[in-house]
């Protein structure tokens, strides 16, 4: 303690709280922007799916429903915590508080633009693949502790379902791991800059088209969206692993949920679409317009695909994550290695 | 102590106290009344039958088993795609050959139906 209480008084140490208190700074602002950006993303998704269904989506809150989201957040803010008898009471708790963990720390290392990153280290990569395995942690203990049979099934599909494309998505990237050189997020998105009219010219997703197909049906499988929503399948299990959960708690699973969604496009726009490069020139604000319009863009995409595509059966989406997308994540990191050796 | 990974200790104690402190602050609004019939978990609002933990599919533990052989590989090759440039032609023989052999595995687990749900 009193050793503690030197290094504290010493000279140096007020630079240390110093910097410290910089970086708490950054953490804040990049939770708040992100918690804002998780309270509108459904809004928008229920408007893009509305319109793609010949429908206006949410319109009564608001001008064009635009309140909506602040509507759901208090009404889930006041609603009854319900924790079913026999249920793992100590997990119960707990369970949506490590998803939203996973999903919120991977945001450390994610660049907005040219060295900006809360945490700026050379496993970029490795560090948000550990982080997802941990969201995972939550979804099978929700399963587990609830005691409904709804939620147990929920709680093994999601498992089983996480980490079959987790390997997918773990190989997919070795390609753009081979051509930059790195492991950190925002050398990679470095790699990628390019100037002029043909900026985009570096991109990975050219060279590395099929890793790029395979990690994005990964994503949609990974962060548990639909064609793949088989955890959470409403038609079938009511709603998977988080079927007793209710108010703030199974609010927790949704932010949670909405910010892996955010993390992975990041990662797919970093690793694939050139990170925050694009035309005009290279400054701050630039950067980071193009950064979040490629993160709205391949968001979209998500909404897209949910408004497009059925569900599909259980058994078909394991046979796609083993019996494609391993082999063509194999194939393509044959293929970048032996073109690049000759 | 390597200094970068600073900001993410800092940032795994914000992300537990934002997820612990808002269910914390929730209790003083929220209700709570809860009576038998609203505990009881949900199974289409019948009384639940049967044992909920009870034995699952054989194929979830194969799943898993086959998770840690390919998960290990993937893990193997990130070191090696990040200093291939280095090492040249003898990294790529090896890892050529290390990718043949986890694919006669591959193989055997496939004839095995090993992912044929039935």
């Amino acid at each position: 303690m009193k050793a503690l209480l030197e290094t504290l008084i010493s000279p140096g140490s007020f630079d240390i709280i110093i910097n410290i208190g910089f970086i708490f700074g950054k953490i804040v602002i990049v939770v708040s922007v992100v918690m804002l950006a998780v309270a509108l993303a459904p809004y928008f998704e229920r408007k893009v799916i509305g319109h793609m269904q010949v429908r206006m989506g949410p319109m009564r809150v608001g001008p064009h429903g635009i309140l909506q989201p602040i509507a759901d957040a208090l009404k889930l803010f006041f609603k009854e915590d319900i924790i079913p008898a026999e249920s793992d009471k100590v997990i119960f708790f707990i369970a949506p508080v490590i998803t939203m963990f996973g999903a919120m720390t991977s945001l450390a290392v994610i660049p907005w633009w040219k060295s900006f990153a809360v945490a700026d280290i050379n496993i970029g990569i490795l560090f948000i693949f550990a982080m997802s395995s941990v969201g995972a942690y939550g979804i099978v203990m929700a399963g587990w502790a609830s005691n409904s049979k709804f939620s147990f099934l929920g709680g093994l599909r999601a498992s089983a379902q996480i980490i079959s494309y987790e390997v997918a998505m773990g190989m997919s990237l070795v390609g753009v791991m081979l051509l930059s050189g790195s492991l950190n997020l925002s050398e990679i998105a470095a790699a990628q800059a390019g100037e002029g009219l043909f900026f985009f010219k570096n991109w990975y997703i050219f060279p590395q088209i099929i890793a790029a197909g395979v990690f994005f049906l990964s994503m949609l499988a990974e962060t548990n969206r639909t064609p793949f929503d088989m955890p959470e399948a409403e038609s079938e299990l009511v709603a998977g692993y988080f079927t007793e959960y209710s108010g703030f708690r199974f609010s927790l699973f949704f932010v949670g949920e909405y910010i892996a969604m955010f993390v992975m496009a990041a990662i797919g726009v970093i690793c694939f679409l050139g990170g925050w490069s694009g035309p005009g020139p290279s400054i701050v604000p630039l950067q980071l317009l193009w950064f979040v319009l490629k993160l709205c863009f391949v968001m979209f995409l998500f909404f897209w695909i949910r408004a497009t595509v059925p569900r599909y059966r259980y058994d078909q989406l394991m046979a796609i994550g083993w019996k494609v997308l391993i082999p063509l994540a194999l194939l393509n990191i044959v293929i970048t290695a032996t073109l690049k050796i000759i | 102590m390597p200094t970068e990974y600073l900001p993410i200790v800092i940032f795994m104690l914000v992300a537990t106290a934002f997820g612990l402190g808002s269910l914390m602050v929730g209790i003083i609004f929220r209700p709570h009344r809860p009576y038998a019939e609203k505990l009881i978990p949900y199974e289409s609002g019948n009384i639940p039958v049967g044992e909920t933990r009870s034995r699952f599919h054989i194929h979830f533990y194969i799943i898993a088993m086959l998770f840690l052989v390919f998960d290990v590989e993937a893990v193997f090759m990130y070191p090696w795609a990040v200093v291939f440039d280095k090492i040249g032609l003898y990294a790529y023989i090896e890892m050529i050959l290390f990718i043949l052999i986890l694919t006669v595995g591959y193989i055997y687990a496939w004839k095995k139906d090993a992912f044929k749900w039935d």
